[in-house]
This record gives C-alpha cells, structure tokens and sequence, in this order.
C-alpha cells in the first residue's frame, strides 16, 4: 500500500500533464491545454513561464469562452507561488475581467440541453431567471449564492473568481518597491474616489485594481444581504429539506449516502465568513471602504450574534473591528465582550469553533492593543476550550501563554491550570446534564431574590420528552440552527423579572438525550445568577445543549461513563458554589479551594478527555511557569511558590496526573527562590509546616529542602536569624530520621535516595552556617553513613542507592572537617558566579575546589569495602 | 489555497498498529526554499514529500484517535456494522491543528481532517484559509469519493483508481483552489464528471 503512495508521489512530482475537460454543446470533449505545474521542483522561472503561458490563453479568448473557468485556479496558483509572475500590465488587465465576472454575470440561468429522445434533434430551452436562496426570483447580480438548475460559463468564472477573490487582491496588491506610483495616486484621489466610487456610472472610469474593489465590494454587500434574506424568511429552510428530500429520493438504491446533509451552500456561513474577510482587505487597502463597511457590519454583528448556528461567521466580524476598529472610532468593545464571554462557554465542546478561536486569538495578539485586557481576563472561558481539545490545541495556548500572563491574574491563572482536568470533568458534566440542571438551576434555591417559577419537576421534565417516534433514520441537522422536526414541546411560563420567557425543551427523533432550546427575548440567563453580568449565566445553560445540536447528533461526552452521583453533586448547594467558580467566564480575583469538587467528581476522572487533558498540564504549566517568571516582582514570586506548597498535595485525583504535576512543580520552585530568594526567610513558617507536615511525593519535598540549604542563609536575607537556622535544622533532622528510620509500614514505598541525599546535604549546609550544630550533623552522618553500610536492616533503599548515601555522607563528613573551607563551598558568596572566578586559575574558587575533591578523594579512598 | 490533499488509513487493525499508511495523496504545486539556493534532484524532493504526508497523515490518526476516545467510542466504531448501513459523514469525527513552520513544512500550515470509518481524509491549508469552506469542501470531497469509488465496499481497491480521484479532485478542488459551490453548482459538476468518466 505504500507502494501506492511512492508510486503515486513519484507521478504528482514528475511532469504531471492536467488534462482539462471542456463541456461543449455537442457533449463533452477534451481539449488542448495540456500545463505542466507539478513538475516545477520550485522552480520561480518556469512558474511564471506558465503564468505567461496562461495568461495568453486567457487574453486571446473571448469573455465568454467555454474553458476560462478551467484557468482561473492555475493562474491563482502561479500568483501564489509567484506573486511577480505577471506583469503589471497583465495584472491590471485580469483585474478588470475579475471584476467584470463578479458584477456581470449573467442572471439568466443556463441554456438545458435536452437530446429530445433517440429521433429528435437536441434543442435548446431557456430555463428563465436565476432565483435566491429562498427560491424567489433574483432581484440583483448574480453571486454565488445564486441558484439555478443549470449555470452559464459566466456564472461559472463568478464562482471562481469569488474563490479566488481574497488571495488575488492580497497577491495583485502593488507592493512598497513594486508600483509606487499606484500608491501616490491612490493617496492624491482619496477624498475624490470615494465620492466617484459611490455613483455606478463613473466607476467604469476607475483603475482596474480600484475598479475590482469596488466590484469586490458591490459582491460581499449582496452576499450579506442574501445571508440575510436567508436569517429572515422560513421558507429557505422549507427548500433546504425540498431539496434534500428530492436528493434522497432520486438516489435511494444508491447507498444512504444520499441521505447526507446538503453539501453546498445553503444555510452555511462560509460565503458570509469569506465575504466579511473580503471586506476586512478591501477596507485595510483602501480606508475609504470603511465607513460604507462599518454600518453593515454591525448590523451583522447584531444580527449573528443571537444565532448559534452562524457563531463562526462572529470571528471574522470581531476581526474586522481588531483591524479597523480604531481606525473609525468605533468603540468595539460589545463585540469583544461577547466574543470572550459567551462563546467559548456556550460552544467549547465544538472542536473545529475551538481551534478557530485560538487561532484567532493567536493571529490577533498583535492587534488587541487596549483591548488586550479583555482578553487576559477571559482567561478562565478561553481555558475550557483548552480543557476539551487539549491535544490539538495544547501547543496553540503554550504559544498563547506568555500574552495571557498578566501579574494581576498569574495566580488564578496557575490555580485553574492546575484544576484544568477538574474543569474537563465539569464541562462533561454541565453537558451530560444540561437539560436536567436547567430544571435544577431553576429550583427555588437557586433563584435570585425575587424571581419565582413554575416548574414541573425534573422528573417530568425528562419523562415527558421522549423521542415520539422511535425511528433512528431521522434527518440530520448540518451547520444549522433549523428547527428539529417534529418537536416535542414544552412550553413552561417563567416569571423571570421583568418578563415572561418561554422555555422549550425539544427533542430530536434520534437523539438519546433530551435536547433543550432555548427561545427567550433575552439573552438567556436561566439558573445560577452570575456574579458578574458579563459571566456565563449559568451551568444548566441551554445555549450549550443547543449549539451542541446544531453541530452535530452525537453527545460528545463518553456515554459509557455513568455518574448518577455527579448529578446530585451537581445540586448539592455548597458544591453550587464551586462549580460556578469553576465555570466562570472571567477572571474574578479570588481563589477557591475545590477540594470538595475533586471527590464530588472523581467518578469523571477515569474520562479520556479528562486523563488527555491532565496530561497536557504539566506542558502548560511549563509555558506558564517561563512566561511568569520573566514579569514576576518578588512579591508574585512568593505568592506563586507557597502556591505551589500548597497545591502540591491538593491536586484532582486522575491517574499519573500527581506525578507530572509535581516533576513541574518541583523544578519550578527552585526557579521562583532564585528569582527572589528572601523568600525562603520571609515565609520560613510555611515552609517549616511544609517540611514537617503530611507529604505525598518526593518531588517537591526534594527541591523544597534543596531550597532552604540554598537560601536560607544570611548572604541572602539579612533578616535570617540564627534561631531559624536552628528551627529548620531540628524539623529536617527530624524529617530525615523519619524517612531513614521509621517506616511504620513494610508497604509503604521505600523513600527514594534523592530524598536522603539531599536532606543530609541541606543538614550540613545548615550546620555550616551555625557551626554549633557541627557536632550534631557529623553524628548524624556518620550514623548515616553506617546504616548505608547494612541497607537490608534500616528502610534504606536498595545497594545502588545505598551506595550513593553512603558516599555523600563521607563527602559531607570530610568538608565538615574543615568548618571554613565547608562554609566557603556549602554558601558561596553571590560573586562566585561571576566569570573571573572560573577563569582565572590565581583566585580563591578553582584552588579551593582543587583541595577539596583531593580530601574528599582521599577519604573516599581510605573507605572499607 | 490547499496545499496537499491525502487519503490515509486510520487505526490500522491490531497486527498493524502504529503502521499509518498513506493511500493517496496529491500536491498541489511545491514549497519554495528560499536557504536552498541549488535546486535539489527530484528523487530527494518526492522523498521529503513522502516523509511530510506521512508525518500529517500520522497526526491525523492521533488526533482522530484522541477524539474518539475522548467522545468514548470504542474502536470498533469505525468499522462499518454492515455494508448497507448509512455511512454518518456529519457525525464522522473531524477536526484542525495547526502545523508550525518547519515541522514538517516550511511555511505555517493549518490541517483539517475527517474521519470516516477506516479512512481519513485531510486538506493541507496556508495558514488563514477559510476554514469553514475548507471543512465544506472536504466533507464534499469525502462523500464524492465514497459514493464515485465505493471505497467502503471490500473489494474497492483505492490504489488502483488514482485517476478518478484526480478526475474529482480537478473538478471540485481545481489546483488546490477551494470553491464556493452551492448545491445546484455541486451537481453540475458531479454530471460533469460522471459524463467524461462513464464515457
């Protein structure tokens, strides 16, 4: 099968011949153009040779001939592998044909060729106007949603050159050294053109390049309008399932492949997303676009935006007002709100939404500006995102981070990256019971002060929206917010403030789940009353449950799990609460402890969403963790490493998540004390109770203690006492004995040697410092040293490991020897980092560390055994 | 503008697993590199195509993976149940990662995949296509091929049909250009092409 694929590889790399096939009257045959792209080899000088040969081919035909539309994709392909494949001159000339195809195409629609049967001769027939996508007749220009049952050639090139549009102008723009002139001209005639241009009788008079936007523009102002037209009128939805029907109908022998959704266009937002990209280049390349452009697109805005169905078309939209928001002084920040606030909470579960969203975000760092901050506080919505496509979109948000990270909500931040795989398994489970917790949300309880309802309880609620008919063959919904069929209504009166919403929980034929929609004038905010306004309203949010169906039939949680207990978690008042933390849209500048929500949910940590999710952590937390420290003051450097203490052992419980958590975790605290290295004495007290309290790996413990003999010294805190110096040496002693002597159960796991070592080295480190603990660290190592020697007796690991104790403790025992010179090398003064230390062979720190390794080598020789 | 366009397995069975074999795949035109100034003999260029599909298709296969798992269906799911039965191309998993410069392409490139059954398709993008008109088209793509090569019938020998699936690609991704066809364009060009290919 390889074999398929070199052999296949070797055929596109060589001179592939493309063979276009033109459709002629007398039926199909194939013509001449025979082009060599594939066999390029990258090679600049043939791709334009093609671009000319092409081009001829395209100039010496008429507009209307019959394989025009076979060229149009080469020559976009040469002018992307080759932007200056074509002339200038050339340039401008298919500039005003690209134009001329967008605007006039014909809107008749195609002539049928009917063969009239064996004896007849073929005739021609006249199949009159094309209509709208809402089957009325057309009232403008064609455009590619346009529709008709047979098309003309220039309907045809409309289609292409519309495909082709975005990168053309972007490639056929005259670049900074390419036609200054062009620049200058456009400059000289701004004020003038955008009057010309709004009258269609003087636009013939325009350049080529300007007369393309205008038509480029003319295009995307008819594509938002028959978007439009289909938004507003029913009855496209009612063509839509004719044409479906007729699909199915006409192919029903041919596999159920039939019964596919519609593949074109209609209901759709790609022609809209491209359009709005459209206008997006047209207005940053000509500024005067912008104030014809900015009307409609709020009113697009406006019109999207309460639409799950077109929530896609809402990124290119927010991207226009990045681009030339500041430009028009248009304050965009409600667009921004509800881009950050609503979506990623409402459609997190959409895989391809998500990435789009980060790349989004990603694309337009540069561009946020003031508006940056809106985005950094959304963090907390842009993460669960994260937390349900971890594995595409992890490497997305490591290169996202560092703008993410702002000192003000570092701390937060690192608290929700590490319940990253707890917010996995709320979002299942806010998914799984979406409907139900609707019902819950809304009990008594829960309600704000003053609103009261009516509810039939959740039992009826789920009782009464079964499937009505069984049938597993029902139409699915594709990239549309159309109305399941047949729906099984509820319509539930509540008295909510002001007003009365109406609330239906629908069920599709084939879904397992019920599936509620929420029709409600407002923006919906059934359930828990936010603290913010801005917040996702509420767990049992509807809006999830209903993007969710436009998207796709299947639930996409594991089915397999089942975790009755989680609901009734889910209605426990103190974990309400929580979860709504949890779920939190932005930033809110407080810390909850979740502890109670990792054992209400540990039936979810066995989820492989959860478990792929809790492996992506220690990843970001590294990105994290180097974005951090490059803004971190000493105060946020002291924050985030009693953080780390803390959370160290108060982690959500998913297979191999503690371990990789605390390998980051470990590594990092060093990091943090030595970008602020007081802190070790400034929170002596925390790290004491650290050190003598209840540890669960040996990770962290190790970098701790490593620490404290590292900066716990008073080169690098005057306010370092010798009393503390003395505290932290009784509990590490009391913490050695503790994991060497006293192991109060053969099962538990041996304590590693890393561990020892390094309790032994921070002991002597101390004791060099405060040279009265002296003789009280050399008993204890030699004690070491002896228990090493018959590790079968003592909880002291295996030979190996016992064997690196045992050496460590006569290295430590021989330097103690010589108190100065152990002092000198256990707390070297900050300038024996410097360079000239290393360099030059006369100063103090290369002849020092000579004499020591020879004593140490000496007594290391001089050992039994 | 699509970069590459390839056809791939996806979970391979049990004896082959970690074995992700490419069953098609097409280039729409090369990468320049501008470091390497000596254009490299052809041989070399197919075989750093060859390793690049196969470094995007194996991607593909994980994330597919990934995803099923996450959703909980079992392996098993990708098989057909039975030859009559619907194949569920809107609820096929689908989905997009980005690929960063260098790793495996030069340039940033942005891959949207669907998996269908035992076969994934991909789209290999510049970076700021239009992604729902990719994803469109290459859930048009996929159920072209399906329904024109009858490539989940057993005996369907994909490797061998290499031409149809350029004869559908020329038509509906003409040189890599994505179109925006509705429905009505859709089935012209299906006439089309079963007209020149009955023929």
């Amino acid at each position: 099968m390889s074999q398929g694929c070199e052999a296949d590889s070797g055929h596109r790399a060589g001179a592939a011949l493309v063979t276009f096939r033109t459709p002629d009257p007398g039926g199909v045959r194939d013509a001449q153009e025979h082009v060599l792209l594939w066999g390029l080899q990258g090679d600049q000088q043939q791709v334009r040779s093609l671009g000319q040969r092409v081009l001829k081919v395209l100039e010496s035909r008429q507009p209307e001939g019959p394989s025009l539309r076979h060229l149009l994709p080469v020559v976009s392909k040469v002018t992307s592998l080759a932007p200056d494949a074509l002339h200038e001159e050339q340039t401008r000339a298919l500039s005003k044909r690209l134009g001329d195809w967008l605007r006039y195409a014909s809107v008749q629609q195609g002539v049928a060729h009917s063969s009239g049967g064996f004896f007849s001769t073929p005739r021609a027939r006249q199949l009159g106007p094309v209509t709208e996508v809402d089957g009325a007749v057309a009232t403008d220009f064609f455009t590619v949603l346009s529709t008709g049952q047979r098309f003309t050639e220039d309907q045809w090139l409309n289609v292409q050159a519309f495909s082709m549009l975005r990168a053309w102008l972007l490639d056929s723009e005259p670049g900074g050294s390419g036609a200054p002139d062009a620049d200058d001209k456009s400059e000289l005639e701004g004020s003038t053109r955008s009057v010309l241009s709004a009258t269609s009788t003087a636009s013939h008079l325009l350049p080529p390049q300007e007369w393309l936007r205008e038509k480029a523009f003319e295009y995307c102002q008819r594509l938002l309008e028959q978007s439009n037209r289909r938004a507003l009128r029913k009855a496209d939805s009612d063509l839509q399932k004719a044409v479906s029907a007729r699909r199915a109908g006409g192919r029903a022998g041919a596999r159920s492949l039939a019964q596919l959704p519609l593949s074109g266009l209609l209901g759709s937002p790609q022609c809209l997303v491209e359009a709005v990209l459209v206008l997006d280049v047209l207005c940053r390349q000509d500024p005067s676009f912008l104030y014809r452009t900015l009307s409609c697109l709020k009113a697009l805005h406006t019109r999207l935006r309460g639409d799950p169905a077109w929530v896609r078309a809402l990124l290119p939209v927010a991207q226009f007002f990045l681009h030339h928001g500041e430009a028009a002084a248009v304050d965009a920040d409600a667009v921004y709100q509800h881009l950050f606030s609503r979506i990623p909470a409402e459609h997190f579960h959409s895989p391809m939404l998500a990435f789009e969203f980060v790349q989004f975000c990603r694309d337009s760092l540069p561009l946020f500006g003031r508006n940056l901050g809106v985005l950094r506080t959304s963090f907390p919505n842009l993460f669960k995102f994260l937390a349900w496509n971890s594995p595409p979109l992890t490497s997305d948000f490591v290169a996202l981070l560092p703008s993410l990270v702002d000192a003000g909500t570092a701390v937060e931040m690192l608290h929700l990256l590490l319940d990253l795989p707890c917010l996995t398994a709320a979002l299942d489970l806010q998914l799984r019971w979406a409907p139900l917790l609707t019902a819950s949300a809304l009990s008594p309880p829960l309600l704000a002060p003053g609103r009261s309802c009516s509810l039939p309880s959740r039992a009826s609620l789920c009782t009464s929206s079964p499937p009505p008919d069984g049938s597993p063959g029902a139409q699915p919904v594709f990239h549309s917010a159309v109305q399941p069929p047949r729906p099984f209504r509820v319509s539930l009166q509540l008295l909510a403030g002001s007003g009365h919403r109406d609330v239906t929980v629908t069920s599709t034929l084939v879904s397992p789940w019920p599936v509620g929609t929420v029709r409600a004038g407002a923006e919906s905010s059934f359930g828990w009353p936010g603290p913010e306004p801005t917040s996702e309203p509420s767990l049992g949010s509807l809006s999830a449950h209903r993007s969710l169906q436009a998207a796709s039939e299947r639930p996409p949680w594991d089915v397999s799990i089942r975790a009755p207990g989680c609901l009734e978690a889910f209605r426990d008042s103190q974990a309400q609460g929580l979860f709504q933390h949890l779920l939190r849209a932005q930033a809110s500048g407080t810390v909850e402890r979740l502890t109670p929500l990792y054992r209400l949910l540990q039936p979810l940590a066995g989820c492989a969403r959860v478990v792929q999710c809790a492996e992506a952590v220690p990843t970001l937390l590294r990105a994290f963790f180097s974005a951090v420290t490059q803004i971190a003051d000493g105060a946020l450097a002291s924050q985030l490493a009693l953080l780390l203490l803390e959370r160290s052992d108060s982690l959500y419980q998913v297979p191999g998540y503690e371990a990789g958590v605390h390998r980051v975790l470990s590594s990092q605290f060093p990091a943090l004390c030595k970008l602020h290295p007081p802190l070790v004495v400034e929170h002596a007290k925390e790290l004491l109770e650290f050190v003598g309290g209840p540890r669960s790996g040996g990770h962290v413990l190790t970098s701790v203690v490593w620490a404290i003999g590292e900066y716990l010294s008073v080169s690098w805190d005057r306010r370092c006492t010798v009393e503390q110096i003395n505290n932290f040496f009784e509990a590490l002693e009391a913490l050695l004995f503790e994991v060497t002597q006293s192991r109060p159960s053969t099962t538990l796991p041996k304590c590693p040697p890393q561990v020892i070592t390094v309790l032994m080295t921070t002991l002597t480190k101390l004791a060099s410092r405060s040279q009265d603990l002296i003789p009280r660290v050399s008993l204890l190592l030699s004690k070491m040293r002896s228990l090493a020697q018959s590790p079968a007796t003592g909880s002291m690991p295996g030979e190996e490991d016992a064997g690196a104790v045992r050496t460590r403790a006569t290295e430590l025992l021989n330097l103690l020897k010589m108190p100065s010179v152990a002092q000198f090398v256990f707390t070297p003064s900050v300038e024996v980092s410097e360079p000239r230390y290393h360099r030059d062979t006369n100063t103090a720190l290369p002849l020092v560390l000579r004499t020591v390794s020879r004593l140490v080598e000496r007594e290391a020789g001089l050992l039994p055994g | 503008m699509v970069h590459v366009f390839l056809i791939h397995t996806l979970r391979a069975t049990k004896a082959e697993e970690g074995l992700c074999r490419v069953l098609y795949s097409c280039f729409f035109g090369t990468e320049n590199s501008p470091n390497d100034p000596q254009p490299h003999g052809a041989e070399r260029d197919r075989l750093l195509r060859k390793e690049q599909i196969l470094a995007v298709a194996r991607q593909v296969e994980s994330m597919c993976q990934l995803q099923q798992q996450a959703c909980g269906r079992p392996a098993v799911d990708l098989q057909p149940q039975s030859s009559d039965d619907p194949v569920r191309l809107h609820e096929s998993p689908c989905g997009a990662f980005r690929l960063t410069a260098g790793d495996p392409f030069q340039e940033p490139r942005t891959v949207v995949w669907l998996g269908v059954l035992s076969l994934g398709f991909a789209l290999v993008l510049n970076a700021h296509e239009n992604l729902l008109l990719a994803e469109g088209t290459l859930r048009l793509l996929a159920r072209l091929l399906l329904e024109h090569l009858r490539l989940l019938v057993p005996t369907a020998n994909l490797l061998l049909r290499a031409d149809c699936i350029e004869g559908i690609l020329a038509r509906f991704l003409p040189h890599g250009q994505l179109l925006f066809l509705n429905d009505q364009f859709v089935q012209g060009l299906e006439k089309e092409f079963s007209a020149a290919w009955t023929r």
